[in-house]
């Protein structure tokens, strides 16, 4: 009897500007000049506030801190392609998503130094809290676009996570039943390449992360992640097909973490520096302003008043954050529960944590 | 009027909330089409369709997940874990979110949703079908946990649990399930969480237990004059109920089946050593499992707390 083949599958990889710069206008969404320039302007600004962050760290201003430096492109692409009543559920390495949907940099860094005010999420802002163990917030997207189906809202979930989040059984479980439920949520795992110490090579065998949606019958596609425009384009795809009811998609953005994992780390323990010079050279910001030269859309005043602006933003928020009074710690135990329980209350007055 | 056992006194509550309130929804597996192990979700699935009783992929750690983000979103999923041994897959998904998703975000997101799932010894199941595993959630801050006793609690606890804002374990004695019955109006009144119910009153010892062990305790008390405390909340538990009773009486028993180490019965005990020492007129006793994993069906009688046990605590206590 011959062994027929029952199933065929083929990942594809999506990149529309080159490392030269060079835009595939048969790929290229539809973009004008100011949206392309708002990427940028997002770029900047998510680079200036991971630098001041960095220093904060060093001056002991602010707590341990994620560097994002290199995955800008993946975060602002994907960020930017969203609608306004999308839900975001983010890890702890996302400072660009979340500066990209308009939230307040002072409570970001309030956040970073240790105070839970700062995940207080304006209304009006639909990113749930970062989710520091890693991969336990993919399911939370899944859950949340399927709540989206379920009331008829044309909205979808998007959830970032990394190469070492794949790993983990919530992102199988959670790919698995979103893909059941058809569930409007995107999965965008940036794969920078490092899990801490570990290589992307020792979190799976599979040759992709992208393929792995594959086992699961959902869509599923590689990008350039540092190429704002692609990861862009995959994810108003995704966005779109979501919507209209044809599912889940799972967007590898191929990347590269150029910091140490966190400020508590040491990345040259275990990792080439020739490695992370040639991921310098292929960095996102250097490919769009490549494309916005060619375009001649990077005035020199135009690029001084956007890194001005950011850094005065940053220097604000700075401020802000520092300027804030000190947290209550009578809140520790008042957000515990919705209301005081009977013990609660006990404790809160034998603390002396009571008004 | 027709007796109604705990199945069907959950089934009607949670008819009843979903007909009320239609962002509550239900998942698990094989809660639809088979309406539960159990059968406590028999019937939902024609009544409310597909979009609010799901039957999810076999994934624990994923349907409390997705719960956690549907309570987000603004829904009031009650999740079915089919048996509390199958639940540990998911404890990530109570402890780091479940329970701390209101602090973590000051209170801009809750996370409304219940855990319903069979729990304890009695009904000769395959192993990790009859885990008592209720201090690892009264432990965790940021939880309520609830165990009904009757099919008239259950059926109020239930109301309560689903409208509670915060998240709610539900523990359901499997063994009761069908064994005790009571009359139950349509459109039952909730009853609070937080509160217990004194079973039995009584004079001479303070007898605090919940679930399957409140029968026991009970049954045992012939001979005794024991105002029976039936906890039902676990967390937050009533002290006042428990203060008051043990100021009267002076003596006080916990029973529980699960192991007595780090069990909710220290907790009572040493909650009622602080605040009521000069009122006890003899040393706390615990009557609780041995520190051993929970049997299979072939030992499980010799595990769980039986009348005899009780008994010699009540007559320890009645020694001073």
């Amino acid at each position: 009897m011959p062994i027929n083949t029952v199933g065929r599958f083929e990942v594809k990889y999506l990149q529309v500007v080159s490392e030269e710069g060079i835009l595939d206008s048969a790929l290229a969404p539809a973009l004008s000049d100011t949206e392309i320039r708002k990427f940028y302007e997002a770029i900047i600004l998510a680079r200036t506030f991971n630098g001041r962050a960095l220093s904060l760290q060093r001056e002991g201003r602010i707590g341990t801190y994620a560097s994002i430096l290199g995955q800008e492109g993946s975060q602002v692409g994907s960020a930017l392609a969203l609608a306004k009543d999308d839900w975001v559920f983010p890890s702890f390495r996302e400072t660009a998503v979340f500066l990209s949907l308009g939230y307040p940099l002072h409570l970001m860094i309030r956040y970073w130094m240790g105070d839970e005010r700062g995940m207080k999420v304006p209304e009006g802002v639909n990113i749930f809290p970062m989710s520091v163990p890693v991969g336990t917030q993919i399911p939370h997207a899944a859950g949340a676009a399927m709540a989206m189906r379920i009331r008829g809202d044309k909205r979808a979930a998007a959830v970032y996570f990394g190469d070492g989040g794949s790993s983990r059984g919530d992102f199988h479980e959670a790919l698995n039943i979103a893909g059941v439920f058809r569930a409007p949520v995107i999965f965008l795992c940036q794969n920078n390449q490092w899990a801490i110490s570990v290589p992307r090579s020792k979190q799976t065998r599979a040759g992709t992360i992208a393929q792995r949606a594959i086992g699961y019958g959902i869509e599923g596609l590689q990008v350039d992640g540092n190429d704002v425009i692609a990861v862009y384009k995959a994810m108003k795809d995704a966005l779109e097909r979501a919507k209209a009811g044809d599912g889940p998609t799972l967007i590898e953005c191929v990347t590269y973490r150029l910091d140490d994992h966190t400020t508590a780390d040491d990345a040259s323990r275990y990792r080439a520096s020739e490695e992370v010079e040639s991921w310098k050279k292929k960095e996102p910001l250097i490919r769009l302003r490549l494309l916005m030269e060619k375009k001649g859309i990077l005035a020199k005043d135009y690029e001084d008043s956007v890194l001005k602006e950011a850094e005065a933003a940053v220097d604000r928020a700075v401020q802000e954050a520092e300027a804030m009074a000190a947290p209550d710690p009578a809140d520790i135990l008042n957000y515990t529960n919705a209301a005081l329980t009977g013990r609660q209350k006990k404790e809160m007055k034998d603390l002396g944590w009571r008004k | 009027m027709a007796k109604t056992n705990i199945v069907q006194a959950i089934n009607q509550a949670l008819t009843e909330e979903m007909e009320r309130d239609k962002d509550v929804v239900i998942l698990g597996e094989d809660v639809g089409r088979d309406g539960g192990v159990f059968r406590v979700t028999e019937g939902l699935l024609d009544k409310f369709g597909p979009d609010r009783v799901m039957d999810t992929p076999l994934a624990e750690l994923g349907i409390l997940g997705a719960a956690v983000g549907m309570a987000a979103y603004g829904l009031k999923p009650v999740v079915e874990i089919q048996f509390m041994g199958f639940i540990y897959s998911a404890l990530e998904q109570v402890f780091s979110h479940a329970a701390r998703v209101r602090a973590r975000s000051r209170g801009r997101f809750g996370c409304q949703l219940v855990v319903r799932t069979p729990y304890g010894i009695g009904i000769k199941a395959p192993e990790l079908h009859s885990e008592s595993a209720e201090a690892l959630f009264c432990h965790m801050p940021g939880v309520k946990v609830v165990v009904p006793s009757t099919p008239l609690n259950a059926k109020g606890l239930m109301l309560s649990a689903i409208r509670d804002p915060d998240p709610v374990i539900f523990l359901e004695p499997s063994r009761l399930y069908r064994a005790v019955k009571s009359e139950l109006s349509e459109g039952g009144a909730a009853m609070p969480l937080g509160k217990a119910d004194i079973y039995q009153e009584g004079k001479d010892i303070t007898v605090v237990a919940w679930g399957t062990m409140l029968h026991r305790a009970a049954e045992a008390s012939e001979g005794f004059d024991c105002e029976i405390i039936d906890l039902m909340t676990l967390k937050p538990f009533d002290e006042e109920a428990i203060l008051a009773s043990v100021k009267k009486t002076g003596r006080l028993v916990v029973v529980h089946e699960a192991t007595r180490m780090c069990g909710l019965g220290a907790e009572i005990a040493a909650f009622a050593a602080e605040e009521a020492m000069m009122h006890l007129k003899s040393p706390v006793i615990r009557v609780a499992g041995p520190d051993a994993v929970t049997p299979m069906a072939r030992l499980e009688d010799a595990y769980m707390p039986d009348a005899a046990r009780i008994k010699r605590a009540y007559e320890t206590v009645m020694e001073y």
